[in-house]
Formats: structure tokens, C-alpha cells, sequence
């Protein structure tokens, strides 16, 4: 009885997961699609709970039960804003469980050379350099470790033969069986490989990379499906390897970059060249009475938020500003680059916390056309993503990269806590135009005194 | 051998789907989207519960297992419950659209 019912359960939570990305590609559906991944994980864990050969109960709850007592916390106590580390954090345990299932498999002896041997070794150095190298991610966006990428010379040289060397091992564990030292020295190298891979990449590509590793760690569990024979594994793997990997994809294409260049860290050597060039230059600044009556005074007004918006928590001031604004007839609009903060839809999700409505969030190409048209472009943490030098300068390692034309605005202004160059590590021609008002300060603090202001003006 | 080349047309067909599901996506929900494909990925729970609840498993097999199933579960509750929670918020505003 029981034998039959089993399959199905399998076949259930596979359709679970498979609508739960598709109804997550709407808006108006997500949330249906996380609720029909949370019953397709259920379905998952009962099916099997549930098989046969499942004899120890015990350590497999406490297991269950003390991860989801450290997990629960982690997500709802850790701010919005720390969102792209607390993925990459919750990815680190999960490749290291596909890790540690593809080294306990490895030491029962039982998987037979060949093909399951291969996907035992695929699985096992998939799982352990996504560990390390989701830790290194957290690490650098969490700031715990300098964001800029890290980098020394041949590193490339050192990182590639690393995973070859990993990779020649792991063929000889798959063709024969392997000296006594052989795993060890392949899973030694995978996490570091791991780690040699995420090092050199700035924390502006952080959540592309992130994507890949997504990917990485759907392959593992794939991987490790063909080690069991389960395809509910298979399934969800691939499910899981394609949209990481077409996810990072679609996040390279709005940086117009390329894959190699983000995994290779070409990026942060041309930086490095270009960064001590630029002496001190004079700039103009307001104070938020100054800003206040600027803003007082236009029609339209086009609000880039950025990183330093998360940062400073700004997303409910800005929202008060909206509102005052919006209550003096003036047009308030917000642009969002598609790699503003530090994931796609991070500034989404921070004004819609602070329920700046829907149709005001303007993407990239539909609201760039309208800068020449307005009277002031306010920049609140954005840097990058508004550098005039990605559309002139052909010698800046961010030539090329589309960019909000913030500097087409009649006023632009820039809140900014200091003149210290993005994550990119260059300097910001837009900030030294004639046009151009630097407001110094945080994010949120400044905006509140703007908002004071306009308040005490009335 | 056979099973295996079964397993490796229902991966192919599998990947074909995700990458034709998530070519849809609306930038809009990235995020969400990356941290949903962040809880899938934990089914590697599956295989942490099949290995830690062995009969005749050894110690190392039985402490590996556990660990895997404390990290996946832990994966688990937390990418369902972040993406959860981006969610919430964007259904806050829903009415306001209308």
C-alpha cells in the first residue's frame, strides 16, 4: 500500500515546485507560488519520512527541529536590508548538507564506480566550494572582509590549477579506486577553490554571483539524486541549477558584463589603475534648507535611490518626502536600476516596505527618457549606477555599463555621506558638474531635515 | 544503466523548464525569486533524512547525516520564511494599485 502511495507523494511535491517558479514569475501569483513550495518541501520531507528504509526517526527530527530553530530566528530578526547576505548565509548550509550527504555516501563504500562515483564527486565538490564561497559572499556583503575584490598576482593561474587538480582526482575516484588520501585532498581543495573564487570579486557583482552559486547548488542536489536515485532530487535540482544560472545571466546582461570577466576579476585590476588618478577637485554642496527650497520649487522630481539608502534605512523618510512633495502638486517619480543596492528588486523591496506605491517605481528604460524633462534628479546612496563615465569615458572599467542619465536633470543632487568612490572604486564625474549639489551627510538624516523644512515653510 | 539515462532526461527536461519559467520573471522579484530558489535548493533534506535515518549506519555516516539535516532544515525554514516575508510586503500595497 504504502509502496504505492509514496511515488505519488514524490510526484506531487515535484509539480509543487515546478508551480511555485512559475507562479513566482507574477507579482500578483508570488505568494500563492511560496505557499506551493512550502507544501512541495512538506510533501518532500513526509514522502520521505515516510519510505521504508527510514529506520531511525530520532536524530532526523532533532536534526529538523534545531535547524528550523536557528533558521525561523535568522529570518525574520535580520533587517530587510541585510537580505542579499542572509541568502548567500542560507546557501552556505545548504551546499554544505549536499556536501556532507555526497562524503557520507563516499565513506559507506557502497556507490560503484563510473557514473554514481562521478556524480558522488560532482555533488561533493559542487556542494563544498558553494560553502565557502556563499561564506565569503556573506562576509563581503555583511562587510566583515573588505568588499573591494582581493586580488594578487597569478591568482588566476593558482585558483584554475587548484580546480584542476581537484577535478584530476576526482576523475581517479571515478575510474579506480582511490589511495586513502585522495578525498581528503580533493575536498581541501574545493573549499578553497571556493574561496579563491569569490575573493577577487567586488561586492557590486556580489549578487550575480550569488545567482551562480544558486545555480551550483541545484546541480549538487542534482547531482546527488542520480547518487540515490531519486528524482524528486533531479527534478528540483535542475530546476534550481537552470534559473540561478539564467538569473545571473540576466543580471550580467544589465551590467553589460560578462561571465568571465565577473568570475575572473578583470574588473577590479582596471579599477585599481584608474582610482589614483583623480585628485581633489572642487564640488558645489547645499545644506537641506538649500536642498529643501530647490525641491520646493520644481515641477518634477526624480528620485535615485541606492546601496546607501539600504544602508542608512532611509526607504520611510524618503517616503514622508514623497508625501510632502506630492502634496505641493509636484511629480515625484522613482528610477530604480536593475543592479541598484546589492541585488535585483533590493530598492523594490525597501520602498515598498515603506509602501511608496507600485506605478511610481520606474525601471531603467522607461523612465531614462524623461530626465531631460526634469527639474531635479535627487541621487540618495546611488553611485555607480549614475556615472556619466560609463556612457564617455571608453578607458573606465564601467564603460559600457547602462546607467540611469541622472546627469541630463536640470539640478541633479546627491546625498552622500562623503566624496569616497562605489563599489566599482572610481571616481563620479557627475558629482563635479556645474549642475551638480553635493548634500554630505546620511542618507536618512538629511532627508529628514528636508523634510523638516518643507514642513516649516508652509 | 538505464535508470541513470532515464535520470538524465527528466534533468534535462527539468532544466529546460526552469530556464523557460524564469526567463518570464519581472525584475520586480529577483530577489524573492533567488531566495525561493534558494529554499528549493535545501531538498537536499531529502537526502540528509535518507542517509542520518539509515538502520545499520556507521557513526560517521549517522554525525555527517545529522549535521546535513540540522544545515538543510535550517536552509529550508529560512529561504521559505525571507521570501515570505519580501513578499508580504509587496502585497501591501495591492489594493492601493487598484
Amino acid at each position: 500500500m504504502i509502496e504505492n502511495v509514496l511515488p505519488a507523494i514524490y510526484l506531487l511535491a515535484s509539480a509543487g515546485f515546478i508551480l511555485a517558479v512559475k507562479w513566482m514569475s507574477h507579482p500578483a501569483t508570488a505568494r500563492r507560488g511560496v505557499i506551493i513550495g512550502e507544501i512541495g518541501m512538506l510533501l518532500a520531507v513526509i514522502g520521505t519520512l515516510l519510505q521504508p528504509e527510514v529506520a531511525e526517526y530520532r536524530w532526523v527530527l532533532v536534526g529538523i527541529a534545531i535547524g528550523s530553530a536557528i533558521g525561523a530566528p535568522l529570518a525574520y530578526l535580520m533587517p530587510m536590508t541585510a537580505v542579499p547576505q542572509l541568502i548567500a548565509l542560507s546557501h552556505a548550509f545548504g551546499a554544505l548538507a549536499s556536501a556532507l550527504i555526497g562524503t557520507a555516501e563516499f565513506y559507506k563504500g557502497v556507490i560503484p564506480l563510473g557514473f554514481p562515483m562521478g556524480a558522488l564527486v560532482l555533488e561533493t565538490l559542487l556542494g563544498f566550494l558553494t560553502t565557502t564561497a556563499s561564506i565569503i559572499a556573506f562576509a563581503k556583503l555583511q562587510e566583515l572582509m573588505p568588499t573591494r575584490p582581493l586580488t594578487f598576482k597569478g591568482q588566476n593561474v593558482v585558483s584554475l590549477s587548484m580546480l584542476t587538480a581537484a577535478v584530476v582526482i576526482g576523475g581517479w575516484m571515478v575510474a579506480a579506486p582511490a589511495p586513502v588520501w585522495a578525498f581528503p585532498v580533493f575536498v581541501g581543495l574545493a573549499l578553497l577553490f571556493g574561496i579563491m573564487l569569490v575573493m577577487p570579486i567586488g561586492g557590486a557583482d556580489m549578487p550575480t554571483v550569488i545567482a551562480l552559486l544558486n545555480s551550483y547548488a541545484g546541480v549538487a542536489a542534482a547531482a546527488m539524486g542520480f547518487v540515490l536515485n531519486n528524482r524528486l532530487l533531479i527534478i528540483a535540482g535542475a530546476l534550481n541549477g537552470s534559473a540561478g544560472l539564467i538569473l545571473s545571466i540576466i543580471m550580467c546582461k544589465a551590467m553589460n558584463r560578462s561571465f568571465t570577466n565577473v568570475l575572473f576579476g578583470a574588473f577590479g585590476q582596471l579599477t585599481a589603475a584608474v582610482a589614483g588618478t583623480t585628485a581633489q577637485r572642487p564640488v558645489r554642496s547645499a545644506t537641506p534648507d538649500e536642498a529643501a527650497s530647490i525641491l520646493d520649487s520644481a515641477r518634477t522630481v526624480i528620485v535615485i535611490p541606492g546601496y546607501g539608502m539600504a544602508v542608512a534605512q532611509a526607504q520611510h523618510k524618503i517616503r514622508e518626502l514623497y508625501d510632502a512633495l506630492t502634496k505641493r502638486g509636484i511629480e515625484v517619480k522613482f528610477a530604480i536600476h536593475p543592479v541598484a543596492g546589492r541585488m535585483p528588486g533590493h530598492m523594490n523591496v525597501l520602498l515598498a516596505e515603506a509602501d511608496i506605491p507600485y506605478d511610481k517605481l520606474l525601471e531603467m528604460d522607461e523612465i531614462n527618457g524623461d530626465f531631460p524633462n526634469t527639474d531635479v534628479a535627487l541621487v540618495i546612496g546611488a553611485n555607480d549606477v549614475v556615472n556619466p563615465l560609463a556612457r564617455t569615458d571608453k578607458t573606465s572599467p564601467i564603460y559600457g555599463t547602462p546607467i540611469l542619465d541622472a546627469d541630463r536633470a536640470r539640478t541633479v543632487m546627491v546625498i552622500k555621506r562623503s566624496m569616497s568612490p562605489g563599489f566599482a572604486g572610481i571616481d563620479n564625474e557627475l558629482y563635479y558638474m556645474n549642475n551638480t549639489l553635493m548634500l554630505f551627510g546620511d542618507a536618512k538624516n538629511f532627508v529628514a531635515g528636508i523634510v523638516k523644512e518643507l514642513a516649516g515653510s508652509h | 544503466m538505464q535508470s541513470y539515462e532515464f535520470g538524465l532526461y527528466v534533468f534535462m527536461l527539468a532544466a529546460f523548464l526552469g530556464f523557460e519559467l524564469v526567463k518570464r520573471v519581472s525584475p520586480l522579484l529577483h530577489t524573492p525569486l533567488m531566495s525561493l530558489s534558494n529554499a528549493i535548493s535545501a531538498i537536499a533534506v531529502v537526502g540528509a533524512i535518507l542517509i542520518t535515518s539509515e538502520k545499520d549506519a556507521t557513526t560517521l555516516t549517522r554525525v555527517l547525516g545529522f549535521i546535513a539535516v540540522v544545515c538543510a532544515s535550517l536552509n529550508v525554514v529560512a529561504g521559505y520564511l525571507i521570501t515570505d516575508r519580501m513578499l508580504r510586503m509587496f502585497r501591501k500595497r495591492e489594493p492601493e494599485k487598484k
